[in-house]
């Protein structure tokens, strides 16, 4: 990844920081420079909390380059109680547990080391609050 | 507007085609179909195609496959929208005609997927780079992410997934065009191996080259090149957010609805009225988003439909005749045009083994990404 990106994508991926729309209350992930609901161009920023639900979910076994050393692993959508959605890794947990309505907080972590340049990225990633089955 | 006819259909087998590249599988499909409508001459060319120069390392392929076919000189453009490439190059080509800019226009879709590149990466580029990929995300991820979302909405199950890819292997069998043209058991296909749980190899359109061509031209001028022209009497396309995260109901593909609507009412006519369908069968549980989005059955029995037989050739609403994606193969950027060419032949009652009796209409509905965007064609059989 080249560095400009790297800064640019600093607040939203590694600050977690969205901002809440001032015409209808949505708020977006990452920020945008219009709202998708109500068009507004207004909003203020805000900070999400760092837990989450997940919405849906699989396991991918057959993975990218990037990613071949690390399959099996979780992957999903999670909402945040200000109502983000966001793609995220679900870890330190048997992948195959993970599953829509499970409580997870975020924890920022290594996401990958991009390919030709081997730059590592950061990020969160999701970490399930209680086992599965105690959820239960 | 005028009224637009297609007059020829011509496409390469589908699979692994390691003895032809990318240009050679345009040229095979473009020349054929020059051939059977007997024209010297285009007007204008669209070349559908998702990632030439991500599978292959070649862009700009307007001049380059007008060229192969002897035609430098003549307009020639790549139009991209992933998977959905093809169908919006006939779209595109159906609006130079309709609108009398030109007669004679090529519409046409080529992939060459087997080449060396990592595929999975390539594919991915059709989704969100910086909120999905970023995280590891492929393409069969994002569509068992809507799988398990409509499991968890609808009850849909395991063995629903599987009936869809029993019944287009099923179809498939009968394409001499097709790349895996056997039956498949629900058995096999339930234990075939994990890809994106739930998702297994066998509910996977598979990695395609291939090609596939259609020619357009003014309704009242199509006898001129054959006895039995097929209009377009519908055309409709959509879009909506590109990632999964970002839509209302990750279990509903609203741009496929989208852009059904507009064509429905450019044809004047519903889902209902529709003979037979190739829809966007990527993965099985796009069949089943795509015909409830469509209309084509109703929500509560798309789930069932491959497995009672409703979309079964045979069955009230014959789905993916073809084989879909998931037999006849899936060389990204040619899939729209095969769709339509299958409509095409069903409509001129060429399509042996699998012919729809009587069919008289015809929708091909062709999407990119995990949904972002969306084309429906309607085709109709004039008397
Ligand atoms: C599912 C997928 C990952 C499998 O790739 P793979 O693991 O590399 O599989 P291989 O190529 O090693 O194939 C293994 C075997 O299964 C067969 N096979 C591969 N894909 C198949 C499929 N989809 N259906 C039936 N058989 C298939 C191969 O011919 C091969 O058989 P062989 O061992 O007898 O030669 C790959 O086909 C894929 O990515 N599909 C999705 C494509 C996609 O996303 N398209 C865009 C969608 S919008
Ligand atoms: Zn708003």
């Amino acid at each position: 990844m080249p560095s400009p990106r790297y800064w640019r994508e600093v607040p939203s991926r590694l600050r977690l920081e969205a901002a809440r729309c001032s015409g209808c209350g949505k708020v977006n992930y990452p920020a945008r420079p219009i709202c998708p609901k109500c068009h507004s161009k207004e909003s203020e920023k805000l900070t999400l909390s760092k837990t989450a639900k997940i919405i849906t979910s699989t396991v991918i076994h057959i993975a990218p380059d990037d990613f071949l050393f690390e399959a099996p692993y979780a992957i999903a959508i999670v909402e945040t109680p200000e109502g983000a959605r966001f793609m995220s890794q679900v870890v330190d947990c048997d992948p195959s547990s993970v599953g829509p309505g499970m409580d997870v907080s975020l924890e920022f972590r290594l996401i990958r080391k991009e390919a030709r340049s081997g730059i590592l990225c950061y990020g969160f990633k999701a970490v399930p609050t209680n086992s599965w089955e105690a959820q239960k | 507007m005028r009224e637009v006819a297609i007059v020829a259909a011509a496409m390469t087998p589908f699979g692994e085609l390691w003895d032809r590249s990318l240009r050679q599988l345009f040229a095979e499909a473009a020349l054929d179909v020059i051939k059977k409508a007997g024209v010297d001459h285009l007007d204008s060319i669209y070349v559908g195609n998702m990632s030439g120069g991500c599978f292959v390392g070649q862009e700009h392929l307007g001049p380059l496959m007008a060229d192969q076919i002897g035609m430098a000189g003549v307009p020639s453009t790549r139009i991209e929208s992933a998977c959905a490439s093809g169908g919006i190059a006939l779209r595109t080509a159906y609006f130079e005609v309709a609108s009398g800019a030109s007669d004679l226009v090529l519409a046409s879709g080529v992939e060459k997927m087997n080449d060396g590149a990592d595929v999975t990466n390539v594919l991915a580029t059709a989704a969100d780079q910086e909120l999905e990929v970023y995280h590891g995300i492929t393409f069969p991820g994002l569509y068992a992410m809507i799988a398990r979302a409509h499991m968890e909405a609808y009850g849909t199950t395991l063995e629903d997934l599987s009936w869809v890819s029993v019944k287009n292997h099923r179809h498939g069998a009968l394409n001499p065009k097709a790349q895996f043209p056997h039956e498949f058991t629900l058995e096999q296909v339930m234990n075939s191996t994990p890809v994106a749980d739930p998702l297994r190899l066998l509910h996977c359109s598979p990695v395609s080259d291939g090609a596939a061509a259609v020619l357009l031209c003014p309704l009242d001028q199509a006898k001129k090149y054959t006895d039995q022209p097929i209009k377009i009497l519908g055309t409709g396309q959509a879009t909506s957010p590109m990632a999964l995260a970002d839509r209302k109901d990750p279990a509903f593909l609203d741009s496929v609805q989208l852009s059904a609507e507009r064509a429905y009412s450019m044809a004047d006519v519903g889902p209902g009225d529709i003979d037979v369908a190739e829809v966007h069968d990527c993965f099985a549980i796009s069949e089943i988003c795509c015909i409830e989005a469509l209309g084509l059955v109703e929500r509560s029995q798309a789930a069932g439909a491959a497995a009672s037989g409703l979309t079964a050739i045979g069955g009230r609403i014959p789905v993916n005749t073809s084989g879909g994606l998931k037999a006849k193969g899936h060389p990204v950027g040619a899939t729209g045009i095969a769709q339509i060419i299958e409509i095409f032949e069903q409509l001129r009652g060429e399509s042996d083994a699998r012919q729809v009796q009587g069919a008289r209409l015809g929708l091909a509905q062709n999407m990119g990404g995990s949904g972002a965007s969306s084309v429906v064609h309607i085709l109709e059989r004039i008397e």
